[in-house]
């Protein structure tokens, strides 16, 4: 009945003389149109309950014939999907978030006093220096993390540090991501750690050595985290490539006084990578980070730029990285400041501050297989010739370090460095880690 | 009549990238398979790891976060398989499309999973608190898992129903046959002890039958020491053991080591499609499997 209906239709719609014109000016072809189009719909319909019709009946055969076989406990086990699990939300804290806590031990033996530490042209800020001797509680932290809801989710990291017997736990991440953007982009505001560069943005635990790089110790302080928002691309595209840019308020350092109405540091950076053949991947970025500054802890006021260029690659036998192969990461730094450098002490007058500073970096890792990870890393900072840290000798040092995973969640570090600050001293230092992972397993960035 | 040219227009831009393929990343190379099976050339499929990959241990790599940004769907095996990257893929991509809901599919949410720890401590190794979750190994299971994954398909590309729909009848018909010779040609299988590297073969025991008596690994994801291998050396000989299975992306030299000091034979399975030459597919990969332990009595 419904096929002969549909013929007619057809018939009348090509009879029609008025065929060649638009539906919206004939109501009735207009109409005709539209009811051929509902019997199609049907028609397909029809046919794909038929097609489902005939699966269900294989299927309910083939059960049928397991069942008569008496085979395979495994198989009705399989089909009938486990009933949800009672949700243990009685006591509320079902939805409690992901908790994992950093512990970090050091034991470190410094030939060089700590206290009477000069590093050449590079006054020390932030948590800049050769690190604590003997004993200490290293970067140790508290994490939380989870979805508040479909649109965003949210991270607070405590940190937990102890300087001269005192115990300070400090705000080091509260942040909130906007996770439901369109497009690719992504909106983080709160207190993080900036994106620049390649080590910027990773917690200091995830780093291959027990400190971070004389570069970073020297333009960020360590590690440059602040308040601020943060917009974020990736393209859609094959090779990998993200931007973004920031703004801060320009509370730490190398920024300070949070500048002008707290909005003192911008940032831009750009990320591509990818993989080449199964066995190689790449990453490579470069960023700019721009201060208005106005007395920071190493009594700059006036503006400047940083520029970072990192390039990290990574080889693995048929790319298992965890298992085997090489890393190699490299980072270039040049701080470009135009202003006045204002004694923190009061003891100095003021005196401009203007010239070029630059710093690198180069590690090499090799893992050697799940337990055992060996690597070398090449400092190297040059001073300016002007201004009121002008020095004609340029800081490096060297870093040699054995690294003994028992897990993904512990690992015992040994590292060998020889430092050269100035041109008097030598520092050769001993230190020995542990740190350890609680809680959450972490996804951790290339 | 400008107007009217400007909405098609607009309305051009916005239906091209919706009448495109449905693109598709799967985690794993069986559900890229499976994909293949399901959907043949209507949609394009980027596998993100290989056979030859520990997946537990993948780097959350650039050329991944481009993939699964531009991805429509994700398919994954989950129950925290890939936790060490899949979160931060998909934080890293900011693609709402697969941040959750239609366009985030995980196999092992489709069916039920053996093995759940009922203490969770890690003292006891990497365990997965969902459970096991290396289903790709009982053919049951990768059926719940196609029957899920077609009515996903058919849900996010609604124009292509009829042929997800034939698609998923063609591979049942063929997928319960192929089943049928598995079982007919391992039924010699059924009872032997096997010794295996990892705890990956659960669901392959207990569809064939097979019973694990020990694993290379003290325990699970710890990598096997040369003084536990030592203490496995008695019960290997004692039990009269089949086999020693191992996975073709695991190192072979512990398997090797026990085999050479009880003289029990070491297969390497394929674990998943490409992990030798004859699993070229979901169907190759499981020949593959059950000629590789059948030839192990030679």
């Amino acid at each position: 009945m419904k096929k002969s209906l549909l013929t007619l239709g057809i018939l009348a719609t090509l009879g029609s003389p008025a065929f060649a014109a638009t539906p919206s000016e004939d109501p009735h072809i207009a109409d005709l149109e539209a009811r051929i189009k509902v019997l199609e719909a049907n028609a397909e319909a029809m046919r794909q309950q038929a097609d489902a019709a005939l699966a269900a009946l294989q299927a309910t055969k083939a059960e049928v014939e397991e069942l008569k076989q008496g085979r395979n406990a495994g198989a009705n086990e399989a089909a009938a999907p486990e009933p949800a699990a009672a949700p243990t939300g009685a006591n509320g804290n079902a939805f409690n978030p992901a908790m994992s806590v950093i512990l970090d031990g050091q034991y470190s033996h410094h030939s060089l006093n700590p206290d009477d530490y000069v590093r050449s042209g590079f006054p020390l800020a932030g948590d800049a220096g050769p690190g604590v001797q003997g004993l200490s509680l290293g970067e140790s932290e508290i994490s939380l993390s989870a979805s508040i809801d479909e649109k965003f989710s949210g991270q607070l990291t405590i940190s937990a540090n102890s300087e001269n017997g005192q115990d300070t736990f400090g705000v080091e991440e509260a942040f909130v991501d906007a996770t439901a953007l369109p497009a690719g982009f992504t909106l983080r505001a709160g207190r993080f750690f900036s994106d620049i560069g390649y080590l910027n943005s990773h917690h200091a635990h995830t780093d291959k050595f027990s400190d971070r790089p004389l570069a970073y110790q020297a333009f960020l302080g360590g590690q440059y985290g602040d308040d601020g928002v943060q917009v974020r691309w990736v393209a859609p595209t094959d090779l990998y490539m993200e931007l973004g840019g920031e703004v801060f308020s320009g509370d730490r350092y190398p920024s300070g006084g949070g500048g002008h109405d707290g909005v003192g540091v911008t940032t831009l950076f750009a990320h591509a990578g990818g993989d080449i053949g199964v066995e190689t991947s790449w990453l490579a970025g470069v960023s700019m980070l721009r201060s208005r500054t106005e007395g920071a802890e190493d009594g700059f006021t006036g503006d400047e730029r940083l520029y970072v260029a990192d390039v990290t690659w990574k080889w693995a036998p048929q790319g298992n990285t965890k298992d085997g192969g090489f890393l190699v990461r490299s980072e270039y730094f040049v701080e470009d400041r135009d202003g006045q450098y204002m004694d923190p002490g009061n003891q100095l007058p003021d005196q401009a501050w203007a010239g070029m500073r630059r710093g690198v970096y180069v590690e090499g890792i090799y893992r050697i297989n799940r337990t055992w990870e060996t690597g070398y890393r090449y400092d190297q900072l040059w001073a300016d010739d002007r201004g009121p840290f002008s020095s004609n000798y340029d800081p490096y040092r060297h870093s040699l370090m054995l690294t003994w995973r028992n897990s993904e969640f512990s690992l015992v570090r040994l590292q060998l460095s020889k430092d050269y600050p100035n041109p008097a001293d030598v520092d050769t230092a001993v230190t020995l880690q542990i740190q350890t992972a609680l809680g959450a397993h972490g996804a951790h960035k290339f | 009549m400008n107007k009217q040219i400007a909405f098609a227009l607009l309305f051009g831009l916005f239906a091209l990238p919706a009448s495109a393929k449905l693109q598709v990343f799967a985690c794993e190379p069986e559900w890229g398979s499976l994909l293949q099976e399901l959907a043949a050339d209507k949609v394009d499929v980027s596998v993100g790891t290989t056979a030859l990959q520990d997946v537990h241990q993948i780097d959350a790599k650039p050329s991944l976060i481009a993939k699964v940004r531009k991805a429509d769907l994700v398919v994954c095996t989950g129950a925290e398989l890939e936790v060490g990257w899949l979160p931060q893929l998909i934080q890293q991509a900011g693609n709402q499309k697969v941040a959750s809901g239609a366009g985030y599919f995980l196999a092992a949410s489709q069916v039920q999973l053996l093995d759940k720890p009922t203490q969770l401590d890690r003292a006891a190794g990497d365990v997965h608190p969902e459970g096991n979750p290396h289903i790709q190994l009982d053919p049951y299971r990768v059926l719940k898992v196609a029957d899920a994954l077609s009515a996903r398909l058919q849900l996010l590309d609604a124009a292509n129903t009829a042929l997800y729909l034939q698609r998923l009848a063609d591979f049942t018909a063929r997928w319960q046959a192929a089943t049928k010779r598995w079982e007919g040609k391992a039924a010699a299988l059924k009872g032997k002890k096997v010794v295996v590297h990892h705890v990956s073969w659960v669901y392959l025991n207990k569809w064939l039958g097979l019973e694990q008596i020990g694993a290379l690994e003290p325990k699970p994801g710890v990598p096997p020491t040369s003084g536990y291998l030592s203490s496995l050396i008695g019960t290997t000989k004692s039990e009269g053991t089949y086999a020693i299975i191992s996975a073709a992306y695991q190192d072979q030299k512990p398997a090797q080591w026990l085999s050479e000091r009880t003289g029990v034979p070491v297969v390497v399975l394929p674990y998943t499609v490409g992990g030798d030459a004859q699993s070229a597919d979901l169907f190759g990969f499981f020949d593959s499997t059950i000629d590789k332990l059948l030839g192990a009595a030679k």
